[in-house]
């Protein structure tokens, strides 16, 4: 379909939760905004091709997703950037306590294979249902279900060791963040 | 399928997959919390700018208010 005001308007609408994705996708800001401008840019070009009607942040995800995906095969993401960038693309720094979760949580994401993250976080965090998130990554729903439950139980042994009243990093994420201990 | 740390007594009832259910929310919070945090920073300038600046097919727009332009500064 043309690019009609209302069209750009949905567009503008979702840059926030294609950011969101990216951030989480790649951990760290700058890459993400990159990705974010090189999706919109990609959309408006095959504009064509978006269906009326259809679900237009579905569409643009999968874009920025098979960006990602590409782009993720030539250079590999370096994990110490990850953690140091990521906290700087906040605007409110979370107060010492939470933000030391914050980080714990976002290095434990990082250590997620990729499918399994991508899962996790579109149906966890931006809502997509399993069939919306089948079709972004191009497989079967069933597929998503299972990468989404090995996320979480990867997520949770990683993070909550002992259960739930444990509640301290383990050992491999106290060292990846103090780096010292 | 991976097994979580088999559940210790001390625990109630595991949820579904072996998870405590409470674990689960937990994690759900907490990514939804990271997600959120970004969602919340709303549209930077440099894409609003990039999208606002695409021309619309002239029946279709009317846009009223493009006077004020001040795109001296696209990009930083």
């Amino acid at each position: 379909m043309p690019l009609t005001e209302s069209l750009r308007d949905d567009i503008l609408a979702s840059v926030p939760s294609l950011r969101a994705f990216a951030i989480s996708l790649s951990g760290n800001g700058d890459r993400a905004d990159d990705l974010v401008q090189e999706t919109l840019l990609r959309a408006l070009a095959n504009i064509d091709s978006f269906q009326p009607g259809s679900n237009l942040p579905a569409w643009l995800f999968t874009i920025l997703r098979n960006l990602f995906r590409s782009d993720y095969r030539k250079r590999r993401r370096e994990v110490e950037d990850a953690e140091g960038n990521y906290a700087k693309t906040l605007k409110t720094q979370p107060a010492q306590n939470a933000h030391l979760e914050f980080e714990e949580f976002r290095v434990a994401l990082d250590k997620l294979p990729q499918d399994q993250r991508e899962a996790l976080i579109l149906v966890g965090a931006s809502g997509f249902s399993y069939e919306d998130a089948a079709a972004i990554c191009g497989c079967a729903v069933g597929t998503i279900k299972s990468r989404v439950n090995r996320a979480r139980s990867k997520l949770a042994a990683l993070l909550y060791v002992d259960g739930a009243e444990d509640f301290g990093p383990d050992e491999t994420v106290r060292a990846v963040i103090g780096g010292n201990g | 399928m991976k097994d979580v740390k088999s559940p210790a007594s001390k625990n109630t009832t595991p949820g579904k997959g072996g998870l405590n259910a409470e674990i689960q929310s937990r994690i759900g919070h907490q990514l939804r919390a990271m997600y959120d945090d970004v969602v919340r920073q709303g549209v930077p300038e440099r894409f609003a700018e990039l999208i606002r600046k695409l021309d619309v097919p002239e029946d279709i727009s009317q846009v009223g208010d493009n006077g004020g332009s001040n795109e001296q500064n696209g990009r930083e």
